[in-house]
């Protein structure tokens, strides 16, 4: 086979442009960014790092579905091109609630990294071979470590960075070994020719021992309990954008090279996908995570009195919903999982962009009454902040109410009521009740409180104002056709 | 007729308007929301005027939503849902004339308001159970605003209680739904697909399902021992949300169970029957003792919902066309009456007195200094204890005598429930307004502000609604009974014969 460069140009397409603009932004900040003031440093640098997200999507968008590239190194996939569109998209919000100049010292580095994260991001929604799933993660995890201690005013800030990379660390490690067992046992590294191994022969315990250190590995990229203890100090102490980077385009990202390697079968044809990686053994022990992952974030959010930590915890409980989402997957297809993985992305850079908005306006933003009167502080954020976490508790007509709908339905049909998975679903319905709980508590505090007499009226910019509108538009227009999305697969 | 689906549309695009209409004067967020309402109630009183009854579900809409899951947006009526909907359109534009002194964030009071209407005429007019599900939804999470924002007494407990317990019941029921959604095979969420799938489920499994869907609807309906919720959150309530909440969304989760649980499992609601019947019972007589025995003006009136919700819960169980039109029938009556009742309570006495005690309120003249409130809490009064006349006595006859037909002890034990509504009703009325004042206390009162003209024509409407059904109580029965006769509602009812 000869190896057919301009394919995989094309393919890789995206990525270049990332790269690119990353490094144009760097050399822009070098020659004359130095130069201007803060503020419109801040804003040139922001705007080149859109224009290269953008131009990604428009890549992403010209070159379609081709399928496998590059003997099946790199899927395009309806799944791996959707899955691109969205992190860019929530990496593009995320760029635009970037925090202010004041706060920000080195404005084209958080830029640079930015990008380089989600250029990982996009690798990882469309790698297909264990090499290259781990160097999408790392590039992607590395970033991520950088931009959580980019706050360099706040010991807070080097705190959750230092413990996102130990716990990172240590679950690449675990999962780099199990890849390596995996790649010992079947003799290769693409996925579906491991797949096609693993059916041939029985497992053994070496399988086994892969399966955890994998599953151990992406456990902690969804922030799933037993591997979630990172999440509440991270998202406390990291810059609020950073965390709703780490909140939803990496958990696209990640869940989706999880499902493909679980359901290695995805995109190849329909009918094909009814067998997962080495049978049951790996799902029962997805599915002991995902019960742990409702109970223990449910539970666990009610207790918080920081708001980010309770942000955390609730995304601890649906990485749960997800996980069940992604055991599913071989009844229904992909479609509801990326439906709900999706608007949970959005609905989380919302609320983080709020928090970040408020952080900026003086006083902080760590305990949920910091968000007192925010209603009257201002009035778009307040009703932002309420699609959000409406959305995040599954109130209709948000997008969130029918993701889980569909998951739930889905992951029904898979087992039946009397089956785990069944089971799971209806203890996700039972905890659904204690969500709305804890986001009431929050929006109690923003839309009933009254404001604390210090605090000032809000002013936004114009580019935070449109981040923060268009995913609360999105999870409303989502919400009210959610076929639009679902069709695509 | 078809201009239905336009009392949803129109009363969410109020919704927004109010809001907007808030940021510049609170009178004009009042106008555009007295607007929606009554342009709400013009389009169902419009469609009651060109009604023709018919057994089945007519359609008004019906397109595919979200083919992926076999989900249609398909809106449609019938006689039941018709007088629903008109008792829907009169409670919210009497409700906001009862809210017309809101002064604070009154955009965003409104804007609730007509987005939990908008809500309630969803569910009244659908005929897909995840459409009803998601309009039943979009109604539960302004209650909590509502009571939370402008609310008395405990609102911030009284909200999250309330809204818990609907958001829990919800929850029951998303899971009854999506349980006979994958057992059954059906592929769409449609209540007649959904009504012939559930006949592959076995029996054991359509009692639990039942049960789910069942007890969910039921909590919002405040069924015994669940209805501990509605007593403190229609008390903490702001007038015009109590009297929407318990006069219009209490019917939700009645009209839940009659519209869904009972069509989709005939056989296992035979099997629940006695029980949902016995605890029927015991809420009309449990909440009406309790009512007897209330310190508070409000509390005795949230008590007495409850009471006369049971009799609804007992018509459904009766499952008989008398019975059951006698529980639509009640559904409008209490839907009325308990609007009036708290219109004067919350509205005319508290906000001018500034207390709810019974044993305050007896020191004042309050039948002198209030006239027009006390003639109207009379009249409320006689049509809550169910006297010829009014809407509450041919639909709790029919409902006695339905129940009779099923099980005389149920009609026995109801009728007595009938009884302790006559005695806290007199008890409250006596203690209120016509307590033992003394002549000087009664000469040096300070005079308390007039009933204003809001006031006055919100009371008058539902005081002219009651007395109008009262008297022609065949109109609306007119409206239901053929309703009563549709393959799926006939499938339940013994005395209906398809």
């Amino acid at each position: 086979m000869n190896p057919d460069y301009a394919a995989l140009a094309r393919a890789l397409a995206p990525e270049l442009a990332l790269v690119l603009g990353a490094l144009v932004v760097l050399g822009f900040d070098l020659w004359l960014g130095r130069k201007l003031p803060a503020g419109a440093r801040m804003r040139a640098v922001t705007s080149l790092g859109v224009l290269a997200v953008l131009s990604a999507v428009v890549v992403v968008v010209k070159t379609g579905q081709p399928g496998a590239v590059f003997g099946a190194v790199l899927m395009l996939d309806p799944l791996a091109q959707l899955t691109r569109l969205g992190v860019l998209t929530l990496a593009l919000l995320t760029l635009e609630i970037a925090p202010g100049a004041d706060r920000q010292r080195h404005p084209a580095e958080y830029v640079a990294v930015l990008l380089f994260a989600t250029c990982g991001f996009t690798l990882m929604a469309a790698a297909q071979q264990l090499l290259l799933v781990f160097l999408a993660i790392e590039l992607a995890s590395l970033s991520l470590y950088v931009l959580a201690g980019f706050d360099k005013s706040r010991p807070q800030s080097a705190e959750a960075a230092l413990k996102y990379f130990l716990f990172g660390g240590m679950a690449a490690a675990f999962l780099l070994f199990g890849f390596s067992l995996l790649y010992g046992l079947t003799g290769s590294i693409e996925l579906s020719e491991i797949a096609l191994a693993l059916q041939r022969g029985p497992g053994g315990p070496l399988l086994a021992v892969a399966l955890v250190m994998v599953l151990a590995g992406f456990g902690f990229k969804a922030a799933a309990a037993p591997f979630h203890l990172w999440a509440p100090d991270v998202y406390e102490g990291a810059p609020a954008s950073s965390a709703a980077l780490i909140a939803s385009a990496s958990k696209l990202a990640g869940l989706v090279v999880f499902t493909r390697l679980l359901w290695p079968r995805l995109g190849s044809g329909a009918g094909a996908l009814g067998v997962p990686l080495a049978h049951a053994g790996w799902l029962t022990v997805v599915a002991l995570m995902a019960g742990a992952s409702l109970l223990i974030g449910n539970l666990a959010a009610l207790a918080q009195a920081n708001v980010r930590r309770l942000l955390a915890y609730s995304a601890i409980a649906h990485a749960g919903v997800m996980l069940i989402g992604v055991m599913s997957v071989g009844s229904g297809g992909v479609g509801a999982l990326f439906y709900y993985v999706f608007t949970y992305g959005l609905a989380t850079v919302g609320a983080f962009g709020v928090i970040g908005v408020v952080d900026r306006s003086g006083g902080g933003c760590q305990r949920i009454t910091d968000l007192a009167g925010l209603h009257r502080r201002s009035p778009v954020l307040a009703v932002c902040l309420a699609v959000y976490l409406l959305s995040l508790a599954g109130v209709p007509p948000f997008a969130g109410f029918f993701g889980k709908f569909a998951v739930f339905a889905q992951a029904l049909q898979a087992g039946g009521v009397g089956s785990p998975i069944g089971g799971l679903a209806l203890l996700g319905i039972a905890l659904s009740a204690v969500g709305l709980y804890y986001y009431l508590i929050v929006l109690k505090q923003a839309l009933v409180a009254a404001p604390v007499p210090e605090a000032k009226p809000i002013r936004m910019e114009m580019p935070v104002a449109v981040a923060l509108v268009v995913p609360a538009g999105l999870l409303v227009c989502l919400g009210l056709f959610p076929a639009a999305l679902l069709q695509l697969f | 007729m078809n201009a239905l689906p336009f009392a949803i549309y129109v009363t969410f695009a109020g919704a927004l308007l109010a809001l907007i209409a808030g940021r510049r004067s609170a009178a004009a967020a009042r106008v555009v929301a007295l607007v929606t309402a009554v342009a709400g109630w013009a389009i169902t009183l419009g469609a009651a005027w060109n009604f023709q009854p018919a057994a089945h579900l007519q359609t008004l809409v019906d397109v595919p939503w979200i083919p992926e899951l076999g989900i249609r947006y398909h809106l449609a009526a019938d006689g039941i849902s018709l007088t629903l909907l008109v008792l829907t359109g009169l409670a919210a534009t009497a409700g906001i004339l009862f809210s017309w002194n809101i002064e604070e964030r009154t955009g965003e009071f409104f804007a609730f308001y007509l987005t939990l209407i908008g809500g309630v005429y969803g569910v009244f007019l659908s005929a897909d159970a995840f459409q009803f599900f998601v309009f039943y939804e979009i109604a539960i999470v302004p209650k909590y605003f509502l009571i939370a924002i402008w609310g008395s007494t405990r609102r911030e407990y009284g909200a999250m209680k309330l809204v818990l317990y609907s958001f829990a019941g919800s929850a029951l029921v998303l899971a009854g739904l999506l349980w006979t959604y994958v057992a059954g095979g059906a592929h769409s969420f449609a209540l007649d697909d959904l009504a012939q799938a559930t006949v592959v489920i076995p029996h054991a499994q359509q009692l639990v399902i039942f049960a789910l869907i069942f007890v969910g609807f039921a909590t919002l309906a405040g069924i015994f021992p669940l209805h501990t919720w509605a007593p403190t959150g229609h008390v903490a309530a702001p007038t015009g949300a109590s009297m929407l909440l318990a006069g219009v969304v209490m019917k939700l989760g009645a009209y839940g169970c009659l519209r869904v649980a009972l069509p989709l499992f005939p056989a296992a609601f035979a099997f629940w029957q006695p029980t949902i019947a016995w605890l029927a019972i015991a809420g009309i007589l449990y909440a009406g003792t309790v009512a007897l025995v209330q310190q508070d003006f409000k509390f005795v009136i949230a008590y007495s919902s409850v009471s006369h919700m049971g009799f609804v819960l007992l018509g459904l169980a009766a499952a008989n066309l008398r019975s059951v039109s006698g529980a639509v029938l009640q559904m409008f009556s209490h839907g009325v009456i308990a609007g009036l009742l708290f219109a004067v309570v919350g509205r005319m006495v508290y906000e001018r007195t500034h207390t709810r005690q019974l044993a305050d309120l007896r020191a004042l003249p309050l039948f002198r200094l209030l006239p027009f409130a006390a003639v109207t809490f009379v009249l409320a009064s006689l049509a809550s204890m169910g006297l010829p006349g009014f809407s509450g006595f041919p639909a709790e006859l029919s409902i006695l005598i339905g129940a009779w037909q099923s099980s005389p002890v149920w009609a026995l034990a109801a009728a007595l429930g009938v009884l302790v509504a006559a005695a806290f009703t007199l008890r409250v009325l006596q203690l209120a307004f016509f307590g033992q004042v003394s002549r000087d206390s009664a000469a040096t009162a300070h005079p308390l502000p007039p009933i204003t003209l809001a006031e006055k024509s919100g009371a008058t409407l539902l005081l002219a609604a009651t007395v109008f059904v009262g008297l022609r109580p065949d109109i609306l029965l007119g409206w239901i009974e053929p309703a009563l006769h549709s393959p799926l509602l006939a499938a339940v009812l013994k005395g209906g014969t398809p």
